[in-house]
C-alpha cells in the first residue's frame, strides 16, 4: 500500500467516523449543544474561506459579512415559496423572478454562494487592480454597501424586516457535509498550481510577476473562490437560525471571522478549525460574562456585552504575543502524524 | 434652500476633513491605516457629555479637557497596540488595528451603554437667523471656521516647526531619520496625538451637529473620512481637508438635487472610492509611492 493509498483510506475514514459520530451527537445531545456544533462547522467554513483569501492569497479582506448577507438572502429568497413570500412583504410586492421561483435547498445554498462570488468580482475587479492598502476599507464599506442595498432594495429583500420563517434545513448532517466538501475543495485547490500560485503572489508579488503570472488574475480568482464559500457560509448560517435581517450582516460578524482565522494562524486550514471550535466554544462559554455569577458566596454583576470587550482582549493578545496563532502555517496531516514516530519526514 | 445646503455640505466636509487628516497623517508615516481612528471621534462626543452632563464641568472647560484626554489616549494607543509591532510585517498592525477599534467600541457599550444619549447644544449654536430666503443656524459658519482654523495651525506645525520637519523626514525615511538623530517613536506618539485631537475635536462639533450619540458613531464617519483622504491623496494634509470637503458636498448634494437616492447615502462615498482608485489611484495631491524591490 503506498502512502498515497493509505492517506486516502485514512480520510475516509475519519470522515465515516465523523459521520458516525454526528449520528450518535445529533440523537443524544440536548439542542442547545447541536446548536453549537452546527455554529462551529459554519464558522469553520467561513474561517477556512477567509483564510484562503487572506492567509494564502494575501489579500486582507474584511468583506465576509456582505458575502455572508448575500448568500444568505439568496438561498432564503429561492426556499421560501411564493405565496410565504407573498406574505411577509408588506412594504412592497415581491419583485419578478423571485415573486414566482422556488427551488430546492441544495441548489438555493449554490445559488447563494455563486451570487456572493458574482458581487466579489464587482468589487474585486477595481480594487484588486491596486495594492493590498485599500483592500481592506474598500471591502468592510462594500460590505456595509450591500447591507444599505438590503435595506433599500425592499421589492427583493424585504427591506428592514427581514426574512423570517426559512425552513431549518442546515442540520449536523447539512452543515458538516458542507464543510467537508469546502475542505475538500480548498485543501485541493491549495495543493493545485492554481494554490502555488497564489501563495507565491502572497510571499512576494513582484517575484511573481517577473515570473510571467498575471497576478491581477489570480488574485481576482481567488478573491471569487473565498466569497463563494463565504456565501455557502452565510445561506446555511440563514438556514440555522432561521430569520435573517440586514442587522445581522455588521462588520462584527466579520472580526468575528477574523480572530478565528488569525488566532488559528494565518495561513493554516488546520489552524482555522481548531480555531473555531475554541472561539466558538469560547464565545458561548463568555456568555456567564454577560450575566451574574458568583464565585465562593460573591456575586459578580453581569454586564451585558462584557464579553465582546474580553474577545477583543484577547485578539490583541494574540497579535501582539502571539502573531503566528495556534498552528502558524503548519497544516495536520497523515504523513506528519506517521512520519513523526518512524523520524522521517 | 440652496444656501442652507451649502452651508450643511460645507460643515459635513469640513468634519469628514478634520478626520481625514488623522488618517492621513498616521498613513503618510506608518503605512497602517488607524481603524480605531474613527472611535477616537465616538470617545470625544463622550468625553463632552459626561464632561457636562456627570461632572458639572463649563461647557468650554469640556471641550478642552474632551480634546486632550482622548488625545492622550490616541497616544496610548499607539504605545499599546502599534508600537511593539512597528517591525512586524504591516498587516499585523492592521488587524492590531482593528482589535482596538473593536475593543474601544465594545467597551463603550459596556461603559457608556448602547443607547443613544442626547447632547446639549448652547443656545448661541443653533438660534437660527434669516439670510434672504434660507434659515441657517450659526453652527453651520462656526465648525467650517473653527475647522479652517485647526487646519491652519496643523500647516504651520508640520511646516515650520522642528518637529514638523521631523514628521516629514519620517514620512520620507524613517531611518534615515532615525540616524539624523530624531527620536521617532516620540515624533510618531505627537502625530498620533495631533490626529487623535482633530478626530476628538470634530466629534465634538459631530455631536453639537447631529446630536444624538451612540458607541458605533464613528464607525462610517471614520470610513468615509478614510476615503476622503484617499481622495485628496493619501499622505497631504491639504489633500485631506480637500478630499473631506468634496466628500461633504457630494453627499448633501446628490441628495439634494435627486432626493429619491436619499436612502443610498451612505454608499456613495464607496462608489467615490472605487472611481478613485480606478482612475487616478494616487487621488488628488498624492504622489506615487514607489514599490520597493
Amino acid at each position: 500500500m503506498t502512502t498515497k493509498t493509505r492517506n486516502l483510506v485514512l480520510t475516509l475514514a475519519a470522515v465515516g467516523v465523523a459521520y458516525v459520530v454526528i449520528f450518535i451527537i445529533d440523537n443524544h445531545l440536548d439542542a442547545y449543544k447541536i446548536r453549537i456544533l452546527n455554529l462551529i462547522a459554519i464558522n469553520a467554513i467561513l474561517a477556512v474561506s477567509l483564510n484562503f483569501i487572506y492567509g494564502f492569497g494575501g489579500m486582507f479582506s474584511l468583506g465576509h459579512s456582505g458575502f455572508m448577507a448575500i448568500g444568505a438572502y439568496t438561498s432564503a429568497l429561492l426556499i421560501l415559496s411564493p405565496a410565504q413570500k407573498e406574505m411577509m412583504w408588506m412594504l412592497q410586492d415581491v419583485a419578478w423572478p423571485f415573486s414566482v421561483l422556488q427551488t430546492p435547498f441544495w441548489f438555493s445554498l449554490i445559488a447563494g454562494g455563486f451570487v456572493a462570488a458574482a458581487f466579489s468580482l464587482v468589487i474585486a475587479l477595481p480594487v484588486l487592480r491596486l495594492g493590498g492598502d485599500y483592500l481592506g476599507i474598500a471591502t468592510l464599506g462594500f460590505a456595509e454597501i450591500i447591507r444599505v442595498l438590503i435595506v433599500n432594495w425592499a421589492s427583493i429583500t424585504n427591506g428592514s424586516l427581514g426574512i423570517k420563517g426559512i425552513p431549518p434545513h442546515a442540520t449536523l448532517y447539512v452543515n458538516y457535509t458542507c464543510l467537508f466538501v469546502t475542505l475538500y475543495c480548498i485543501v485541493r485547490l491549495l495543493h493545485s498550481n492554481f494554490g502555488n500560485v497564489i501563495k507565491a503572489i502572497r510571499d512576494d508579488e513582484i517575484a511573481a510577476k517577473v515570473m510571467g503570472i498575471n497576478t491581477f488574475r489570480y488574485r481576482v480568482l481567488a478573491f471569487c473562490v473565498g466569497a463563494f464559500f463565504a456565501g455557502i457560509g452565510g445561506a446555511l448560517q440563514g438556514n440555522l437560525i432561521t430569520t435573517i435581517d440586514p442587522n445581522m450582516f455588521t462588520f462584527l460578524l466579520t472580526y468575528n471571522v477574523l480572530m478565528i482565522v488569525v488566532a488559528g494562524g494565518l495561513g493554516s486550514i488546520t489552524g482555522s478549525i481548531i480555531g473555531s471550535i475554541i472561539i466558538t466554544v469560547m464565545l458561548e462559554w463568555l456568555r456567564i460574562a454577560d450575566s451574574a455569577f458568583s464565585i465562593g458566596g460573591l456575586t459578580i454583576p453581569g454586564v451585558p456585552g462584557m464579553r465582546m470587550v474580553i474577545f477583543a482582549v484577547a485578539l490583541l493578545a494574540i497579535i501582539l504575543y502571539r502573531r503566528e496563532g495556534i498552528m502558524g502555517m503548519h497544516e495536520f496531516s497523515w504523513n506528519w502524524l506517521f512520519g513523526r514516530g518512524r523520524g522521517n519526514k | 434652500m440652496f444656501l442652507q445646503q451649502f452651508f450643511n455640505a460645507l460643515t459635513l466636509g469640513s468634519l469628514y476633513g478634520l478626520i481625514a487628516i488623522g488618517y492621513t497623517m498616521v498613513y503618510g508615516i506608518l503605512r497602517l491605516i488607524n481603524f480605531a481612528h474613527g472611535d477616537m471621534l465616538m470617545l470625544g462626543a463622550y468625553f463632552l457629555f459626561f464632561g457636562t452632563v456627570a461632572f458639572h464641568l463649563p461647557w468650554g472647560v469640556a471641550v478642552v479637557v474632551a480634546i486632550v484626554a482622548v488625545s492622550m489616549f490616541g497616544i496610548f494607543v499607539d504605545w499599546v497596540a502599534y508600537r511593539p509591532l512597528r517591525k512586524a510585517p504591516r498587516i499585523s498592525a492592521l488587524i492590531s488595528a482593528i482589535a482596538v477599534s473593536f475593543f474601544i467600541e465594545s467597551l463603550a457599550v459596556v461603559l457608556f451603554s448602547g443607547l443613544p444619549r442626547p447632547v446639549y447644544q448652547p443656545d448661541w449654536l443653533i438660534t437660527p437667523f434669516t439670510v434672504g430666503s434660507s434659515r441657517l443656524i450659526p453652527m453651520t459658519l462656526v465648525v467650517p471656521v473653527v475647522a479652517l482654523v485647526l487646519v491652519g495651525i496643523l500647516l504651520w506645525v508640520v511646516y515650520r516647526t522642528k518637529p514638523g520637519l521631523a514628521m516629514r523626514g519620517i514620512s520620507h525615511d524613517i531611518e534615515t531619520t532615525r540616524l539624523l538623530g530624531v527620536r521617532v517613536d516620540r515624533i510618531i506618539a505627537m502625530t498620533f496625538g495631533i490626529g487623535t485631537a482633530l478626530a476628538a475635536a470634530s466629534g465634538i462639533m459631530w455631536a453639537l451637529r447631529y446630536p444624538s450619540i451612540q458607541p458605533y458613531m464613528g464607525v462610517f464617519p471614520g470610513m468615509k473620512a478614510f476615503i476622503a483622504a484617499v481622495f485628496g491623496g493619501i499622505g497631504s494634509i491639504p489633500g485631506a481637508m480637500i478630499g473631506g470637503l468634496c466628500l461633504g458636498f457630494i453627499e448633501i448634494m446628490a441628495v439634494y438635487f435627486l432626493p429619491t437616492l436619499s436612502g443610498y447615502r451612505d454608499a456613495f462615498a464607496f462608489v467615490l472610492l472605487v472611481a478613485v482608485l480606478l482612475f487616478k489611484p494616487t487621488g488628488l495631491f498624492g504622489q506615487r509611492l514607489e514599490e520597493k524591490i
